[in-house]
């Protein structure tokens, strides 16, 4: 009994500590990436290469004043960081760090990451209402169109991959793809389906979906800085902010790490588990590939300007939902035939 | 024809009693005395190279818009209004430059001038809508009001500022 | 519960973008009435950064005034500078050493480039890609380097002098604008490749902040503006001055007349500049860059007198009276983006705030020349 209770706090101290820590140091790798496609060093004051700098301003954050403009419904407005934060923690313990590293298995982990996500989305919604503030409203009746249209392809994208596993849990998942690289769901040839074509643009439709399900740039149309100033969270200061700044990091890990269990095959070393340390299916492998496609939100966000609402709402409902839908019933189809 | 013949006598319909072709009253550059005496309404021709303009025309405040209408049916563009303030002879100026988008160079400027104490000139904002804003700039500064405009409040002064800076016996 | 956001009889609201806000470049304010997300009407309030520069030239010497060209469109001061010098030489008969000319044109299209390239990455900006700002700063750089190693100044410059010029140039400035002139072409390919084609930039401003012929003829728009609805008008090709008639360049039109258009004008602008560059460091004569006589005390007779000259963002005019002394009576400054401007009100109306903003962008605003 004991024991149990004191392996579900140490879970959710692991968790709770990988989230923090991944969302401080993500900052800095952003900024440090940001910088290495500007011809400049980015933060190198504090600290080697500038380390330090992501406690630094986690002080700095913390000992601001927290403002509350005046008008607005304090409860909300106080709780919208919070609902921020909450579900990308919660979301942590279902994700499969390697066969053995998860803080809890969760037969239905696709379903609960889904149902917090949802949560995410609605504090968007409830931060930019309660603000009182033109920008901040514009900006949240944004985000909860961007985050309809977005989940719908995201969740038949992932119903065609748990078609395929024939599992709802995320390590049934990961697990079915362990026999080296072209076991992973990415590809089009597969057990049980045959050969799917579709299944590449799906992994791509998962990819555009958690870039825009994360409100990332080019499709971070409820910050939009030089449209609504800063949307949602303009009129949030000190730590209510840095929540939301966490939540975003935070969000990026989950997806990432999403992307990773149902196409790249979670911890599955590529060449096939070869039996000795590195290239055995550990968690480095798991940690390598969600760096990798964080290095490619990235890469994307310094790179492409920012779409404008109605093309966002446009790919998703003319292109993203009629592939993903098609690709569901090929699936389906194939999985019948073979 | 050149564009400065054509727009000349297009404008010279404005003066009835002067003949179209008939050669400039008043000797183009060397005009001294022009400040000390308001000149009469006409159109004179400027050496470009040493004025940077072609046609310089006076006209009566209430031919404005006639006058603004003939300049864009000839395809000018309105480059800006602004005032001249004469306190010697109790006068403003307002002037009009026009300019053109084509290869035939020809800047005119039209001039016109009010009583002081009754700064009132028709708007032209129908013809050039971007006279608007010059208009309420020639407004702030001069205090010139345009009969007709939508819009005559400040627009580049405070919106309560009851003062013209560029008048000459402004002293801030 | 929040307070309810106050919505107007016809369930519109007013959003007020500015004078502080990260799209408006510094302190303009428009008051856009939104229907939802569109634009239903739109109010330009101007004036946060009105200085009377026009006061100021009454009461100073011509001398003294020529400090302030540079504090009326701090990007492109240059050609400011050549504007002013052109009236005041034009009203004295003053003669330019042919030298200076052509320093003139190499430090006036030195300076263009620098202000489009500004203009390129705050408008990339606007449209949420951060990384060309950078890109293009790190170019501008090597242009003010340049630019400050013969001026002394960075950004408001005040370089010419009636009849000639404050400083020459050295052969250091000479080579260095010559590969300046090399790395710049590799870079514009850069951007060809980062910016200009890509998706969805061409997306966003392909058919949007449509500026046809009729309306820039109505509220004089000139410049890029005028030159991306297909009104083939520049200063420096239309009325020659000073030594522009010498050189081979083009003048990019476009008739689309939206903001991919105006975008493309300035990108094609960026390389024109670049061969009149080359060209006049080719012909570049010997000889001093100020004229042997040259008044002591600068007094234009009395009279008007106007210059116009091309700016980065269009037409520059001058309207100069003269009574006879030594400070102007009256000087007028006709500055581009003033009309520019204007036209935002009429064409905004109907866009999504995300297209007017981008719109906005691509019209280069400079605030404290509307304001002056």
């Amino acid at each position: 009994m004991s024991l149990t209770l004191f392996n579900v706090i140490l879970a959710v101290v692991i968790a709770i500590s990988f989230v923090g820590l991944n969302a401080a140091y993500l900052v800095w790798a952003e900024r440090k990436g940001a910088g290495l496609f500007q011809r400049r060093p980015g933060p190198m004051e504090n600290g080697l290469w500038g380390l330090l700098q992501p406690p630094i301003d986690g002080v700095k954050l913390m000992t601001k004043q927290l403002l509350i403009p005046g008008g607005v419904d304090k409860a909300v407005f106080i709780t919208a960081p919070v609902l921020a934060m909450f579900p990308a923690l919660v979301s942590f313990v279902t994700i499969p760090f390697s066969d053995n590293i998860i803080a809890h298995p969760i037969d239905v982990g696709v379903l609960l990451i889904f149902a917090f996500a949802a949560l995410g989305s609605m504090s968007l919604l409830v931060a930019g209402w309660s603000s009182r503030n033109k920008y901040s409203m514009i900006s949240s009746i944004r985000a909860v169109s961007q985050a309809v249209a977005y989940e719908i392809p995201l969740m038949i994208t992932t119903i065609t991959v748990v078609m395929i596993s024939g599992s709802l849990n995320l390590t049934d998942i990961a697990a079915r793809q362990l026999d080296g690289i072209w076991a992973w769901h990415i590809w089009p040839f597969q057990d049980d389906v045959g050969f799917n074509l579709l299944m590449p643009i799906s992994f791509l439709v998962l990819f555009v979906c958690s870039v825009a399900e994360t409100n990332r740039a080019p499709f971070d149309l409820g910050e939009a800085e030089s449209e609504l100033v800063a949307g949602f969270h303009t009129e949030y200061s000190s730590m209510g902010f840095g929540l939301f700044f966490m939540g975003e990091y935070a969000n990026i890990v989950i997806g990432a790490s999403l992307t990773t269990v149902l196409f790249l095959g979670g911890w599955s070393c590529p060449f096939g588990d070869l039996g000795f340390f590195p290239l055995t299916h550990n968690v480095g492998w798991f940690l390598l590939k969600i760096y990798l496609i964080i290095f490619v939100f990235i890469w994307i966000r310094w790179t492409f300007p920012r779409t404008t609402i109605y093309g966002l709402l446009n790919l998703s409902w003319k292109y993203l939902i009629p592939i993903s839908l098609f690709n569901l019933l090929l699936t389906a189809a194939l999985l019948k035939v073979f | 024809m050149s564009i400065q013949e054509t727009t000349k006598a297009a404008l010279c319909r404005l003066f009835p009693d002067q003949e179209p072709d008939s050669p400039p009253i008043e000797p183009a550059g060397e005009e001294t005395e022009a400040n000390q005496a308001p000149r009469r309404n006409t159109i004179v021709d400027q050496d470009y190279a040493t004025r940077g303009f072609h046609l310089d025309v006076q006209l009566a405040p209430e031919q404005l818009p006639e006058a603004a209408r003939i300049m864009f049916d000839l395809g000018y563009f309105l480059e800006a209004i602004t005032g001249v303030d004469w306190p010697t002879d109790d006068q403003l100026e307002a002037v009009y430059d026009f300019s053109r988008y084509d290869f035939e160079l020809c800047r005119v400027a039209i001039k016109t001038r009010v009583a002081r104490n009754q700064p009132h000139l028709p708007t032209i904002t129908s013809v050039y809508t971007g006279a608007n804003w010059h208009e309420r700039e020639a407004h702030d500064f001069f205090g010139i009001v345009f009969d007709g405009h939508p819009h005559l409040i400040p627009l580049l002064l405070p919106e309560d500022a009851d003062f013209h800076p560029l008048l000459k016996d402004f002293h801030a | 519960m929040s307070q309810p956001i106050e919505l107007q009889q016809d369930e519109t609201f007013v959003l007020n973008v500015g004078p502080q806000h990260p799209a408006t470049h510094g302190v303009l304010r428009v008051k856009m009435t939104m229907d939802g997300e569109y634009i239903y009407n739109a109010e330009t309030v101007l004036g946060y950064i009105h200085r009377m520069h026009e006061k100021m030239a009454e009461n100073r010497t011509y001398a003294q005034y020529m400090p302030n060209m540079g504090r009326l469109d701090y990007l492109s001061a240059m050609a400011f500078n050549h504007g002013y010098a052109l009236v005041v030489e034009r009203a004295c008969t003053i003669e330019v050493p042919e030298r200076a000319e052509y320093v003139r044109v190499i430090t006036v299209e030195l300076n263009r480039i620098s202000s489009h390239l500004v203009w390129l990455g705050a408008y990339v900006l606007d449209l949420g890609g951060f990384t060309p700002l950078m890109y293009c700063f790190d170019d501008r750089e090597q242009i003010l380097d340049l630019l400050e190693s013969v001026t002394g100044s960075r950004l408001t410059y005040c370089y010419f002098r009636f009849g000639g010029l404050y400083n020459d140039i050295d052969d250091a400035f000479i080579s260095g604008t010559r590969s300046f002139i090399t790395r710049m072409r590799k870079e514009l390919k850069m951007y060809q490749k980062l910016v200009t084609g890509n998706i969805i930039l061409m997306k966003r401003l392909q058919g949007h902040g449509l500026v046809d012929r009729d309306m820039c003829q109505r509220y004089g728009a000139t410049g890029p503006v005028a030159r991306g609805s297909g009104i083939n008008y520049d200063v420096r090709r239309n009325e020659p001055y000073s030594i522009y008639d010498r050189f081979d360049f083009d003048v990019p039109v476009f008739h689309e007349g939206d903001s991919y258009a105006r975008y493309l004008v300035r990108m094609e602008e960026i390389e024109q500049s670049l061969r009149i560059i080359e060209q006049a460091l080719d012909q570049l004569p010997d000889g001093p860059v100020n004229p042997e006589k040259k008044p002591k005390v600068i007094k234009p007779p009395a009279g008007d007198y106007y210059a116009a000259v091309e700016t980065a963002r269009g037409n520059f005019g001058i309207r100069l009276v003269s009574d006879g002394t030594k400070n102007a009576y009256r000087l007028k400054l006709r500055s581009p983006t003033y009309s520019n401007m204007h036209l935002f009100d009429e064409a905004c109306r109907g866009m999504l705030i995300a297209d007017a903003l981008a719109f906005m962008g691509s019209l280069d605003l400079v605030i404290p020349e509307i304001d002056r």
